[in-house]
């Protein structure tokens, strides 16, 4: 068995390998980018950035080396889906910040403040203050009720079959459009930073990786794959923040100062508290408040990693951890927002026609960041950043196939299909399967949403996390009177209510349709579809007169002790 | 878990002190973030003016960048709160409640 998994690994790598460099070797047209903000290319061939090529290749190498030592050591199910339960608080502390740390978020949170200055820190903040309730109302409680997926918690005393394929559906929704977003972004990522590696290869080449990462490393390999790259990414951004204060002579009044003289709106970017050019809409800033807080709390593959740890003290503390490391990025990211209008926009390096417009990058619209690295460390510097920011990507992509594995093996296959009865040999072994699966359709639809307008991706995948994940897990965790009904048809109501709702929604409707004027004016449908998820779970629950609903709130207090004491909680594995 | 213990902690006054006491820090945290991101989303809903005004005569930084700051900065030591009277209160009482339990 070692042998055959031997081999293949090196086969893998092999391939892999042989893949990047066929992909430097070709001589590939580079098609205009992708962003919206996307201007043609430049037009001279590129010289090659063997900086990112060379650190590429030695995170790989670290990372298919991790995926080697953790597969010797992934042999139950336990190992695979949450890496033994021996994570320390810190190690999950950290992996939860590289989860979080997405390449959205490191380039997304930067481009926005670049082109809109004051208003890409409601983001920050949005995203941040998930964090402390995750730690007060689910970390622990998490910990102490569930095995391997949030469904076991959702489901731990209602009727497996209805709400275990509830929660999968959710969390199947959320993974898959996260991957597409992050597919897609890889392609643009590394085909701007290395031309000569097509969107396509850029692709299949995360698409391979992870795939390695995951089937033979379980979340051993995922979780030190995410701790090295969380390091790598707070270590990076720190380096540019400084480099931005050196640059302005560590003063914040001289950095704002000078954005605000260089940026083309000047003071409008301290003073619009909505994107730039949109119109002020109470409704849809509360909705985004709603939608970012919630949905934190509600994304599987962040809830998956409270599994991964010894005991509940070890989830509360890894919280805290997660919570002060993001924070600190988060700040980071908004100094890097800024320092990128002092240093790389009306930069004719960067931009790709200073005379028209002097924020529009080579490139698009998320490389604020990356020319930033560049502006401040030259080439070297560049090459180190567009390798974390790579880095992280197929970290989280390998955070998010595990996460939707699991959901479809562990809830699906081995609970709903199998009711209970499959051997842990035969789940890990479907689980893989679905790894693999994932992949390739994670390839697939990252090729074919090349053209897309994927900016909708954010608030589809938050507005579910926050209107059908979030509401039902807390619901079945602190309130009796959930039913099964209660929590299939709020669930239910969670998701497709926000999928409506977005369809008809500006984003979609008028945006990526084309059909005119929008019927549902918001672009975050949370503030209906929350309260309506809750008022459907409370009433279905409570006209809820079944002998089996009568049962399910008799379990209630059997569920509350082993939640609040961690009685008869899994435990970490011995070796 | 076995039916007995459980019966057992439902049944133990310091497991219901236990529940009172994290369910009243855990409630009244999460208000308190609540309160606070809400209070600064709404007044970027309701009253943008307000939050955009400049911290000082002469400065262009706005009103609302050090209070989005300190939301994120309050929310780190509202967990740091929690989590250290987790370690010093609550553990020792869960532990006390399981050993009674097994007695």
């Amino acid at each position: 068995m070692r042998t055959w998994k031997n081999a293949c690994l090196a086969t893998l790598a092999t391939a892999s390998s042989l893949l990047t460099q066929l992909a430097i070797a070709a001589d590939v047209a580079a098609p205009a980018a992708v962003v919206p903000a996307a201007l043609p290319a430049a037009p001279a061939e590129p010289p090659i950035n063997w900086h990112a090529i060379v650190m590429f290749i030695i995170f790989v190498a670290i990372t298919l080396g991790i995926t080697y030592w953790a597969a010797k050591r992934t042999k139950t199910a336990t190992d695979f889906y949450a890496a033994g339960r021996g994570i320390t608080g810190l190690q999950n502390g950290m992996a939860i910040a590289g989860d979080y740390m997405s390449a959205a978020s490191f380039l997304g949170i930067a481009a926005l403040v670049y082109m809109n200055g004051f208003y890409g820190l409601i983001f920050s903040v949005g995203w941040l203050v998930g964090w402390p309730i995750i730690l007060f109302l689910i970390a622990e409680r998490l910990r102490n009720l569930g095995k391997y997926t949030y469904a076991d918690v959702a489901s731990f005393r209602l009727q497996q079959g209805p709400v275990r394929t509830m929660a999968a559906i959710g969390s199947l929704i959320v993974v898959i459009w996260y991957l597409i977003g992050q597919a897609v972004g890889a392609g643009q990522l590394l085909h701007t930073l290395v031309p000569q590696i097509s969107y396509r290869e850029s692709i299949v080449i995360v698409g391979t990786l992870i795939i390695v990462y995951v089937t033979f490393g379980g979340m051993k390999a995922t979780t030190w794959v995410q701790i090295i790259k969380a390091g790598l990414l707070l270590g990076g951004a720190t380096l540019i923040a400084i480099g931005v204060m050196a640059h302005e002579g560590f003063s914040f009044e001289k950095l704002f100062t000078d954005a605000v003289a260089i940026h083309p709106k000047h003071l409008d970017i301290m003073k619009s508290v909505v994107p730039i050019g949109a119109k002020a809409n109470p409704i849809e800033s509360i909705s985004l408040g709603l939608t970012l807080m919630f949905g934190t709390a509600g994304l599987p593959h962040i809830l998956m990693r409270f599994f991964t740890v010894t005991d509940a003290k070890a989830a509360r503390k890894s919280v805290l951890y997660g919570t002060c490391f993001i924070g600190y990025f988060y700040i980071l990211t908004f100094i890097i927002g800024f320092g990128a209008i002092v240093l790389v926009a009306n930069n004719p390096e960067y931009v790709t026609d200073v005379t028209k417009n002097i924020l529009a990058l080579k490139g698009g619209g998320s490389m604020p960041a990356v020319y930033l690295s560049h502006a401040i460390g030259g080439d070297l510097f560049l090459g180190f950043i567009a390798a974390v920011a790579f880095a992280t990507i197929l970290a989280v992509v390998s955070g998010l196939t595990l996460a939707g594995a699991s959901a479809l093996s562990h809830d699906i296959y081995a609970n709903v299909i199998m009711k209970g009865k499959s051997t842990e040999a035969q789940e890990v072994w479907v689980s893989k399967l679905c790894v693999i699966g994932l992949g390739i359709l994670a390839v697939l639809l990252g090729i074919a949403f090349e053209k897309q307008n994927v900016a909708y991706i954010v608030a589809l995948t938050f507005s579910i996390a926050a209107c059908a994940n979030f509401p039902i897990l807390v619901l079945s965790v602190f309130w009796r009177g959930l039913t099964t009904r209660g929590a299939v048809l709020g669930g239910y109501t969670g998701i497709f209510g926000s999928i409506g709702l977005l369809i008809i929604g500006p984003t979609v409707w008028t945006k990526v349709l084309g059909n005119g004027p929008a019927i549902f004016p918001y672009d975050f449908p949370t503030f209906v579809v929350l309260p309506a998820v809750l008022i459907v779970a409370y009433v279905a629950s409570v006209t809820d007169n079944s002998e089996s609903a009568k049962k399910e709130r008799a379990a209630f207090d059997a569920q509350k002790v082993r939640s609040e004491t961690g009685l008869g909680a899994e435990a970490a594995a011995s070796h | 878990m076995s039916e007995l213990s459980a019966s057992k902690i439902q049944n133990n006054p310091k497991y219901h002190k236990l529940v009172a006491q994290r369910d009243s820090l855990a409630w009244t945290l999460s208000a308190i973030v609540c309160v606070m991101y809400f209070g600064f989303i709404l007044m970027i809903a309701f009253a943008p003016d307000f939050l955009t005004q400049p911290l000082s005569t002469g400065s262009v930084v706005p009103v609302g960048m050090p209070l989005g700051v300190g939301v994120i900065l309050v929310s780190c030591i509202l967990t740091a709160i929690y989590v250290r009277r987790a370690n010093h209160t609550f553990d020792p009482l869960t532990d006390e409640i399981i050993q009674e339990s097994l007695k």
